[in-house]
């Protein structure tokens, strides 16, 4: 079906079939079972699913680590891996290899069975965030009707895990580094949920599948339908987005990790493959929490342009999610290190007030009409809000010598 | 297929409830405890009310869970001490256990066929509580940010 010509290629047939080439595989795969009872065909599919997932998502991983180091190369003037095959591409496999030959220490005097259990549980719970993410039209590997509750409430269990990490290690920095990643993960899963709750008002439906659906056509004939094209809807992303890099633990908001600090947090006393777990479950949980960012805001699968639908859905879907993860590495490339409690203070006393802001714009939009007139009042809602905040919580003026309350 | 399933993940709830009621030290209890919620949340994802399970997963181990480890760490360590039998937990739990299993007994309706109830959908659940028990739930809203001023106030700092 690929194999056609290229002329044909505009084709709707042509170009409906290259769009579900993946749906169309598995189908053809479950047709060997066709005889086999219910719940074989069941499991098959569920693992055709898992197998699939975790294929295209190891090697995104592998992918993205080895263009990280690249990119924060050249941002800082210099050359980056350079050294295992062309261009370096071998990285991922070399560091592979290096991580799974390492040596595994345990503390003596660690609780040795959480100390193993963390990075099995982080994750987990990584991986089956991912499994709501509508990839593609028709290509959810997990559709439960209430989908992206199932992704805050796995992503909830990351927190039990990291303290499993710190508390199981039984050493301070990795206990410390616990208690931060743990302060910061909850002040921040608030504002990720609240910055949801508009999307959801506004389409009526927890599922995934349905929020994108919403997103389809075009006001005026060539502004799509996304959500980040309104008022509340480009306020909740941006929230969504600083919020999710807080979750994912990376710079500017890495303080869970502060290597000149405390070493490296709840990951000190883990080494060889477990190490490597932590790492993959990090940047898992990155691409997670940036796929739901494009589902939720940016149209999921849908073409920003008519005259572009003829690409294949996914192939949207991972261009959106490469551009989220490109501006993850350009932060960190660019950014310093925030403190503690600057932390704190813009979580509770900007982002989370914003937050509900776009909750009441998205009221506000919904019942102005949807029209010109509600993103016109959203606006000024978010804008009323933006400017009283930005005047109560000025800083200009309250400069003054720094006061230590634990260190003279 | 879902007898045995409930079954498997009925032993399972069973044995991490228990060692959260008998493990040595504290930290492994709560733990378990925690295992136990997600043996009760697999329990309501077989029956069928995802939502429930979901909120089950949510509260009890993002939120409660957490606590409960944040407090054994925070509090004084007296962990690895016998303190000997409890008598009047002892005591208590019978009486639970033998309320239950008289009222259980006692029940006729367990053997007779439900009635078909029409599927609980989120969307089903949010509208009810949006429409029949908005006032109910108003006053936990309320009540919940009452107790996170008064957490705030408590932890507040002192200005001289």
């Amino acid at each position: 079906m690929i194999n056609q010509s290229i002329d044909g290629f505009l084709h709707p047939n042509v170009s409906k079939s290259v769009d579900q080439v993946f749906v169309n595989a598995k189908q053809w795969l479950l047709f060997w079972l066709a005889g086999a009872p219910g719940w074989v065909v069941q499991v098959a599919s569920s693992l055709i699913n898992i197998f699939a997932l975790l294929a295209v998502f190891l090697t995104l991983f592998a992918v993205m680590s080895v263009l990280e180091r690249k990119i924060l190369g050249r941002i800082q003037n210099r050359y980056g891996p350079n050294r295992v095959g062309p261009f370096g591409l071998l990285q991922p496999v070399a560091d592979g290899i290096k991580m799974l030959i390492k040596e595994d220490i345990v503390p003596a005097r660690a609780d040795k069975l959480v100390h193993f259990l963390a990075p099995i549980l982080i994750a987990a719970a990584a991986i089956l965030a991912l499994g709501i993410i509508p990839y593609g039209r028709n290509m959810t590997p997990f559709t439960i009707d209430g989908g992206i509750l199932f992704f805050f409430a796995v992503g909830s269990t990351t927190e039990l895990a990291v303290f499993m990490a710190g508390w199981g290690s039984n050493n301070k920095f990795s206990m410390l580094g616990a208690m931060r990643a743990i302060a910061q993960m909850i002040s921040y899963e608030l504002p990720l949920i609240i910055t949801v709750i508009p999307v959801v008002m506004v389409v009526g439906s927890l599922m995934p599948d349905r929020i994108v659906a919403a997103q389809a056509g075009y006001t005026f004939g060539f502004v799509p339908r996304w959500f980040v094209f309104t008022p509340w809807g480009a306020t909740a992303f941006i929230l969504f987005f600083v919020s999710g890099l807080v979750e994912s633990n990376r710079t500017p908001f890495d303080v869970p990790e502060g290597e000149s600090e405390i070493v490296a947090g709840h990951m000190t006393e883990y080494s060889g493959f477990k190490y490597a777990t932590f790492f993959m479950a990090e940047y898992i949980g990155m691409f997670a929490i940036t796929g739901l960012a494009s589902t939720l805001f940016l149209g999921g699968w849908h073409s920003p342009v008519t005259a572009l639908e003829f690409v294949p859905s996914y192939v949207w879907f991972f261009l959106k999610l490469s551009a989220l993860l490109l501006v993850y590495i350009w932060l960190r490339g660019t950014l310093p290190r925030t403190r503690v409690d600057q932390i704190m203070n813009f979580a509770w006393k900007f982002i989370l007030p914003m937050s509900f802001t776009c909750v009441i714009a998205a009221a506000v939009w919904h019942y102005a009409g949807r029209g010109l007139r509600g993103w016109l009042w959203s606006l000024v809602v978010i804008a009323i809000v933006y400017t009283a905040l930005s005047m109560l919580l000025d800083t200009q003026r309250k400069f003054a010598p720094r006061v230590y309350r634990f260190a003279e | 297929m879902s007898s045995a399933a409930v079954v498997i993940i009925a032993i399972l709830t069973l044995a991490a409830a228990l060692a959260a009621a008998t493990l040595q030290k504290l930290m492994h209890a709560a733990l378990s405890f925690a295992l136990a919620f997600v043996g009760v949340a697999a329990l309501f994802f077989l029956l069928g009310a995802e939502f429930v399970g979901l909120v089950l997963i949510f509260v009890y181990i993002g939120a409660v869970a957490v606590l409960i480890v944040f407090t054994i760490l925070l509090t004084r360590r007296d962990v690895e001490r016998d303190r000997g039998v409890n008598w009047s937990g002892a005591l208590l739990a019978i009486a639970v256990f033998g309320g239950l299993t008289w009222a259980i007994l006692k029940t006729q309706t367990v053997a007779i066929v439900a009635p078909p109830v029409r599927a609980i959908s989120v969307k089903r659940i949010g509208d009810a509580l949006m429409t029949s028990y908005v006032w109910p739930l108003q006053c936990v809203g309320l009540l919940l940010t009452a107790a996170l001023i008064g957490a705030l106030v408590l932890v507040m700092e002192e200005k001289r």
